[in-house]
């Protein structure tokens, strides 16, 4: 008896919708075994993993806080991968577009006009894209590997933001922590309500929005698709492969640029050494979790969402180390790739050896 | 030259038939690729395997040689009932396989090609002579020490039949042969054939193309969607007759225009070059054509000697520096891209459907945006997509050129190479280019859909527009073309009417002898 895997003549659209759940569901059972062999009750981890996080008011604006940038960040990776452009830099392109922006309350403490708030963001998404243009450059003219190009060059953009806030952008008044001047007034995202949600979170939506109808329905999401898939069939269209190289990779670092500014107008209020629990490294998982769809990217940005604060409450509540985290992202990311493989392909059980002619 | 006259020489072998196949049934999913075939061939037998695309002869000569199980069936060998669990156990049997797409090294020797092929610990200066030999033996003139990379298609195919026939087969399996060669070249491997008949191996022979089944083969098995239709003796049938055997139903003969006067020339190149930065691409150099309107220009030539860069370059997929190199409808556009060239009203087809000319993953009626997003009717507006035009292209395909499939808007890569050949060619002819360019049309096509592919080329050409067509199959080319150049090394020769040009002409010119092959022509036919 053995297993085989038959190709499909179409890909199921069952299965692409399926996989993800089936991906979920491998994950929480892997989960699972792995509190119980911590010695934990893993029916009690997985609740305070997985449902505390959404049973309250407070969490669930927390969560839309960890979601927006996800889910901003996510819907750029996700047109970029369906070009087969490999942008695994957004981290890099969030922490410079943060740094363009807070140039401004830096350089300008005292300057507050609703034009502040608009320039920064603006700023933020220039960074980004300005950052994320290095590897595409990189890519078109050499054929480098954008790949690495874009992974190093995270490290130079956290590095580059550790000098400046420990160095010529610490705030003088700030007793030696490693700070910039605390934003207010326009330097600050006006709030949504009385929590911490700010209007970060509108941006992800009408990112999504404006994103799924150009990749639904105009001929710039198309030539996208077609470069992603056969960029011959690309050629012979009319259609140019480094001119989409560009466009992703400009689009994703700019919407990671704004998601990097957001952080720190928002939640932070001001420049820290760490302003990204990796969100630009978990979009990742997102634009894949949400089939590269921007829709699907708004839920999966909510899911990796619980799962940072499922991690915060399970350090708090069962002692264990906050990166279970990555672990759960990771494997979830893993199941997922795995599954993705049944949407072209179907398992078939085959038993004993097949027929032959006797000898 | 005539080997048909042949009769099998081991037909007073007293084992009477060398490979029997009864009852094979072989099952993929829910697909019968098989479905109760039985083939008997006799020692010294040329025997055809015949049928369409998907009728099964690939999966029942697979089954043969030991690269797949049946799912049910049996196989003697010799009158003795064998299992042929794989290809080596195929080869210990004296079963040798030529295959159509060749497994070689181009960095390597042909000795040291044929070596890797034959069990370790052979001395290579022994294997060497002893290629020489069999080769000159058998009219396959090969140099042992020559780098593959360096050798035509032809040669590469003498290195594999070489190969089988170092192991001293009884039977060898041909896939396609001529599919890859000249005339001249098709010509001697038929001398080689018949001499491995005469000494009693059998060869299991498939083809497509009938006059040469009629020519060399003694028998003849026909299948048709997996199902064995007739056995029958190609000496008494026609090639029509073999062809409706093979369809199931009368093949349409096309309706040629030809005789008409063609009027101002709509396609030019001039003293075209274009060196190419590919390693196995080839340089075109120095090219003059003119296509007309109202008429159908065929170049015909061995695959590899610059049809695709020749494609390339008029498509625009290509684009020169020498704008005036390129000329449609009479105005310079060597610089345009394809793009640019669509909205000149022409139209392209590229020989690969799959990843070329159709995106295999999209659905038809996106694959119909692929080409008509900058033209066309209404496609696509103001940078959108209209979903609703691109179906109803897909349903005018899809009615004028009998596209068949499962559903009405299936991913490209559902459909039967036949019918995605239909909708690729389609989805340009519905444009009414005044020019098309088409790469190989009817490449592994059944016959039914060959035939609504040439009657709708024709017809374009009928209400005035100019097409070329650069193919492999001369029966097709002297069906439709009313002039042939032919290409050679990235060189191509002057454009003559169809009439003027025969076999042996088309033959000499695809082996590189350009314009001087009317005083070299007798020397050349006995090198």
């Amino acid at each position: 008896m053995k297993l085989i895997l038959e190709k499909r003549s179409e890909q199921s659209r069952a299965m692409a919708l399926l996989s993800p759940l089936l991906a979920i569901a491998i994950t929480v059972v892997i989960g699972g075994i792995i509190f119980a062999s911590l010695g934990l009750d893993p029916f009690k981890a997985l609740h305070v993993y997985f449902v505390e996080p959404v049973t309250s008011l407070w969490s669930i604006e927390e969560l839309i806080v960890k979601a927006a940038p996800l889910v901003l960040i996510g819907a750029g990776l996700a047109i970029c991968y369906s070009a087969n452009v490999w942008n695994i830099g957004a981290e890099g392109q969030l922490t410079i577009g943060a740094l363009f922006g807070s140039a401004i309350p830096v350089y300008f403490t005292t300057w507050q006009s609703p034009l502040t708030l608009v320039l920064m963001l603006v700023l933020g998404g220039v960074g980004g894209a300005l950052f994320a243009a290095i590897p595409a450059a990189l890519k078109n003219r050499f054929g480098a590997n954008e790949i690495l190009t874009s992974l190093m060059l995270v490290y130079v953009a956290q590095l580059l933001l550790d000098w400046l806030v420990r160095g010529p952008w610490r705030d003088p008044k700030g007793y030696n922590f490693p700070q910039s001047v605390p934003f207010e007034g326009w330097q600050l995202l006006p709030l949504l309500g009385e929590g911490r949600v700010h209007i970060g979170a509108i941006f992800a939506v009408i990112a999504v929005i404006a994103l799924a109808i150009m990749m639904g329905r105009s001929l710039r999401g198309f030539e996208i698709r077609v470069i992603g898939n056969s960029p011959r069939a690309g050629a012979f269209a009319g259609f140019d492969q480094k001119r989409v190289v560009w466009f992703s990779f400009l689009l994703s670092g700019a919407l990671a640029g704004l998601a990097g500014i957001c952080e720190v107008a928002g939640p932070s209020g001001e420049l820290q050494p760490n302003i990204s629990p990796g969100y630009g490294f978990t979009a990742i998982i997102v634009a894949f979790l949400g089939r590269l769809n921007p829709i699907g990217v708004l839920f999966a940005g909510i899911l990796l969402a619980i799962s940072y604060l499922g991690g915060e409450a399970a350090q708090v509540e069962l002692g264990i180390s906050d990166k279970t985290a990555q672990v759960f992202q990771g494997m979830l990311l893993f199941f997922i790739l795995a599954c993705d493989t049944l949407i072209l392909y179907r398992v078939k059980i085959v038993s004993g050896r097949p027929a032959t002619a006797k000898v | 030259m005539n080997e048909s006259a042949l009769s099998p020489a081991g037909s007073e072998n007293a084992a009477g038939t060398l490979l029997e196949a009864r009852h094979i049934v072989k099952i993929f999913g829910e697909l019968r690729a098989n479905d109760d075939v039985t083939l008997k061939l006799k020692p010294g037998e040329i025997h055809a395997l015949l049928g369409e695309n998907g009728a099964g002869k690939s999966t029942l000569v697979k089954i043969i040689y030991g690269s797949l199980q049946p799912t049910s069936g049996e196989l003697y060998w010799k009158g003795e009932p064998v299992t042929v669990a794989n290809p080596a156990a195929a080869r210990d049997l004296g079963i040798g396989m030529v295959f159509q797409h060749f497994s070689l090294f181009d960095a390597l020797t042909v000795t040291e090609n044929i070596a890797l092929a034959l069990p370790p610990g052979l001395d290579m200066a022994d294997l060497a002579a002893r290629i020489q030999t069999v080769s000159a033996d058998y009219g396959l003139p090969l140099r042992p020490d020559a780098l593959v990379a360096d050798l035509s298609v032809g040669e590469r195919q003498r290195i594999e039949i070489v190969r089988c026939l170092l192991q001293e087969p009884r039977l060898l399996i041909m896939d396609e042969p001529t599919a890859v060669l000249t005339p001249q070249e098709a010509d001697q491997l038929f001398v080689t054939l018949g001499r491995l008949a005469r000494e009693g191996c059998g060869v299991l022979y498939i083809s497509h193309r009938l006059e040469e089944v009629k020519r060399i083969c003694h028998d003849a098995t026909i299948l048709r969607h997996g199902k064995l239709v007739a056995r029958v003796d190609p000496q008494q049938e026609t090639a029509a007759s073999l062809a409706n055997l093979m369809v199931g139903s009368e093949v349409a003969a096309v309706k040629t225009a030809k005789g008409r006067a063609p009027g101002e020339p709509l396609l030019e190149l001039v003293n075209f070059s274009m060196a190419t930065d590919d390693p196995f691409g080839m340089s075109l150099k120095n090219i003059n054509l003119t296509v007309r309107a109202g008429e159908i220009v065929a170049v015909a030539g061995v695959a590899g000697n610059g049809q695709g860069e020749l494609f390339a370059a008029i498509s625009g997929e290509s684009v020169t520096a020498d704008v005036s190199a390129v000329r449609l409808s009479g105005e310079a556009c060597g610089g345009e891209n394809i793009t640019m060239r669509r909205r000149r009203n022409a139209a392209f087809v590229p020989e690969e459907r799959i990843g070329h000319g159709a995106v295999p993953n999209f659905t038809l009626s996106e694959n119909v945006v692929l080409t008509h997003h900058a033209i066309g009717e209404g496609v696509v507006r103001n940078g959108l997509i209209n979903r609703l035009a691109a179906h109803a292209v897909n349903a005018k395909i899809t009615e004028m050129f009998d596209v068949r499939k499962g559903t009405p808007d299936p991913e490209a890569r559902a459909l039967s190479g036949g019918n995605l050949q239909k909708f690729v060619v389609g989805r340009e002819v519905v444009l009414q280019p005044k020019i098309l360019v088409v790469n190989q049309p009817t490449w592994g096509v059944d016959a039914g859909a060959a035939a609504i592919i040439r009657q709708a080329l024709i017809d374009l050409v009928r209400g005035g527009s100019a097409v070329l067509v650069i193919s492999q199959d001369l029966d097709e080319i002297f069906e439709i073309a009313d002039r042939i150049a032919v290409i050679s090394r990235g060189e191509l020769s002057e454009a003559d009417p169809a009439e003027d040009m025969s076999l042996e002409r088309i033959g000499l010119l695809m082996a590189g002898a350009h314009e001087k092959a009317n005083q070299v022509g007798e020397t050349a036919t006995t090198a």
